[in-house]
């Protein structure tokens, strides 16, 4: 009797620890909305990342298609290459457009893609030749100071 | 001359007997999984004490989360309504109990409610000459009543370190969404899209676990090494919580340096 009692006991509280961790999982967390398992990697070289970390998303026209692998720094040519995942269900043209964009104001910092008109895709370890760095809030002022001041000498 | 040497006397004796208790300590870890086959091929033994420790740990558990999450969420609100963003309030509650307090709370509850137990029970059974009486039957008490333990608060601490997240992000919701009003959607589709499940969640449990074998040795051996007598025990109890205690804030800081650079 004791032994039924205790065993029922015990398995009630399992059964509510493991849907304490379904619901941490899905409800909280983001296993159920970020389901990317198989996918290809594609590399972007970058003149400037700005904020970008690894594991920021890769969005498309707003929807999440992947995540940021790795950046490393390129010594040879000196600019930043970054490797990001791309869910295998996504395909997108060789002449892709790479961007860092930046989520609001003062948000995270993502990649866009825009597709291009190539007919070949991308494929397992391919290039997006063609991105555009990060904005940096600094260069974006110095350039406006410089154009007002070339402005007022004519 | 005769003080100095007192001194130097006390130092040593002080030291010897740390190492002493240090080596006693790892014997009995080494022990406890020399013996482990045993508790479980008698899993009833185990079962009981998960009851034990885990199952009557349970209220004291999910009131204090609730009122966790509650007060993060209050104390979360007054700040973020300043800069505006209300709505980054369930990050804020999620965030903090996942990580951290979740795990950290529920071992310092989880060392006062099933550690002090386990000592209490564990020195007076020595006292009594319970244990001995055990190893005249040829019964090895580690088989019998150490490895059950340990192996019930390693499962148990988990457990109740996701019940405790959870009801704490219920609590958090509680306050936020109908008595302060945020946007339920915001709520929810905010934690979400922070929240990551390889990252955050499952550093979480990883702590967890670590606590709860850290906290169960503790726990164990305090109990085990403990003189047999009514002051041996109650000073024994003592030094469980506070040694648990410690050793759970100490190794936070070192996991979370840990998972924060890797």
């Amino acid at each position: 009797m004791d032994k039924i009692k205790f065993d029922a006991w015990v398995g009630i509280f399992v059964a509510v620890g493991i849907i304490s961790l379904l619901g941490l999982a899905t409800k909280v967390g983001n296993l159920t909305s970020n389901d990317i398992r198989e996918t290809y990697m594609v590399t972007a070289n970058f003149e400037n990342i700005g904020g970008l970390k690894p594991r920021a998303p890769i969005k498309a026209a707003g929807v999440v298609v992947g995540r940021v692998n790795s950046i490393v720094f390129d010594t040879k040519a000196y600019h930043a290459v970054v490797s990001i995942d791309i869910d295998k269900r996504y395909v997108f043209p060789k002449d892709t457009f790479a961007n860092i964009y930046t989520a609001g104001l003062l948000g995270e910092q993502y990649i866009g893609l825009e597709a291009g008109g190539d007919t070949k895709n991308l494929e397992q370890n391919d290039r997006i030749t063609q991105t555009q760095d990060a904005v940096v809030l600094e260069k974006l002022i110095s350039q406006f100071l410089y154009s007002k001041a070339s402005e007022e000498d004519k | 001359m005769k003080t100095l040497f007192n001194f130097f006397e006390k130092l040593g004796n002080s030291i010897t007997s740390r190492v002493l208790r240090l080596g006693a300590a790892t014997r009995l870890i080494f022990l406890i999984f020399v013996y482990s086959g045993d508790s479980f091929k008698r899993i009833h033994l185990t079962i009981r004490e998960v009851y034990f420790t885990g199952v009557m740990s349970l209220v004291i558990i999910v009131v204090s989360a609730f009122f966790v999450g509650m007060v993060l969420g209050l104390q979360g609100y007054y700040t973020l309504q300043k800069y505006g963003s209300s709505e980054a309030i369930g990050v804020l509650v999620a965030l903090a109990l996942v990580r951290e307090l979740g795990p950290v709370v529920t071992a310092l509850l989880f060392a006062g409610r099933a550690g002090t137990a386990i000592t209490a029970e564990i020195g007076l059974m020595k006292a009594t000459e319970q244990l001995s009486a055990m190893e005249m039957m040829a019964v090895s008490p580690i088989a019998r009543i150490i490895a059950p333990r340990f192996w019930a608060g390693v499962i148990a601490m988990p457990i109740l370190a996701s019940i405790f997240s959870m009801v704490g992000v219920l609590g958090g919701y509680v306050v936020a969404v109908p008595i302060i009003g945020v946007d339920e959607g915001a709520f929810w589709s905010q934690m979400q899209a922070n929240v990551d499940f390889n990252f955050d969640i499952m550093s979480g449990l990883i702590k967890s676990l670590v606590f709860g074998v850290a906290c169960t040795i503790i726990a164990l051996f305090e109990g085990f090494d403990a003189p047999p007598t009514a002051e041996g025990v109650s000073r024994a109890t003592t030094r469980t919580v506070v040694t648990s205690s410690l050793a759970i804030l100490a190794l936070d800081f070192v996991l979370t340096s840990f998972m924060i650079s890797g």
